[in-house]
């Protein structure tokens, strides 16, 4: 059986979103991602430098007839930057899907969690498919699913912290409830990092800075490829439960005595 | 006929600075004159998104705030 990704309107076969953000250059950014495999990719809605407008643009390297480009709210502290920041982000034709993240504080990065309730709402009725960033906190995940976002984005960790999955209790619990796809946003910071995520059920991963920010992106793109498959597989094979004491792989008879 | 004020120039705010440009522009004309990829980008004029279709016949007057974005690198 093929297992693939649902999300929005569209089937994708990788379950890794990568953001677009901090790379050296567009040549590194396009090379990375290639290597990641991912499909979706997440970009952030700025203003065009008018004293140098004919700098390249990232769509020139990323085209949108072959990723699905995801543009995000970063940067927008209140439900109507973000509502504002969606509509900029739809005119530019890429289609309806968003990444949606109201940010509470600057050092945190935490979101805030009802201006993102606000702003959901407000999306969701005027027809865009929204993916929210969120605390790992279940009853979140649950207002936002009864909302009609199509995803659910727990945070493993606070964004860019490299700090991985920590409270791994908190995302069994939205997968439990949840009746949309669960995606690990924000905090991964290496590829088992992003194994274990795929091991508890998630539905997919997003990271930016953890391949980015590596020593070798491209090779950290492939090793996430490679820990989110591991993950997804190990999930679907259905681990063996842990135990305190050991239980011998060799048989017990025949023993030389 | 002799307009008595006639504008030559009116100021304009785009993406927060302001700018002097001649008068009677319109957003296509303005983002020509920008050498901006009308395509590439999203204007938003005082608030109100203004697409492409009708960014020719949009003119601009003394006082507009404008704002021109595109898609960068970002999480």
């Amino acid at each position: 059986m093929q297992d693939v990704f649902n999300l929005g309107e569209k089937v994708y076969q990788s379950r890794l979103i990568v953001g677009t953000g901090k790379y050296k250059n567009f040549e590194e950014t396009k090379k990375a991602i290639e290597v990641s495999g991912a499909e979706i990719v997440t970009v952030a809605v700025r203003r065009v430098n008018i004293t140098d407008p004919n700098k390249e643009n990232l769509l020139d390297y990323l085209s949108p007839k072959k990723y699905t480009i995801l543009p995000n709210t970063a940067g927008c502290y209140t439900a109507e930057d973000a509502v504002r920041t969606c509509r900029l982000a739809r005119e530019a034709g890429v289609g309806k899907m968003v990444k949606l993240e109201v940010i509470g504080d600057d050092r945190t990065l935490y979101p805030d969690v009802p201006a993102t309730l606000e702003a959901a709402k407000i999306l969701v009725k005027e027809g865009f498919i929204v993916l929210p960033y969120i605390t790992d906190d279940p009853i979140t995940a649950q207002r936002l699913q009864d909302i009609g976002c199509a995803a659910v984005m727990p945070l493993a960790a606070p964004i860019g912290s490299g700090l991985g999955i920590r409270n791994p209790y908190n995302i069994r619990i939205i997968l439990e409830q949840a009746s949309v796809p669960v995606i690990v946003d924000a905090g991964v910071g290496t590829a088992s990092d992003a194994a274990i995520a795929m091991e508890l059920g998630c539905h997919g991963v997003l990271m930016n800075t953890a391949i980015a920010g590596a020593r070798d992106p491209i090779l950290m793109a492939e090793a996430m490829r490679l820990g989110i498959e591991a993950g997804r597989k190990a999930y679907l094979a259905g681990r063996i439960g842990k135990k305190l004491y050991a239980t011998a792989s060799s048989p017990l008879e025949g023993v030389l005595a | 006929m002799v307009e008595v004020n006639t504008v030559f120039f009116m100021k304009i705010h785009i993406n927060g600075e302001q700018k002097e440009i001649a008068h009677g522009l319109n957003i296509a004309g303005l983002l020509d004159e920008l050498q901006i990829r009308p395509g590439r980008v999203v204007v938003e004029l005082n608030r109100t998104i203004i697409s492409r279709e009708v960014q020719e016949s949009t003119s601009l007057k003394d006082g507009d705030v404008l704002e021109i974005v595109h898609f960068v690198g970002g999480g």
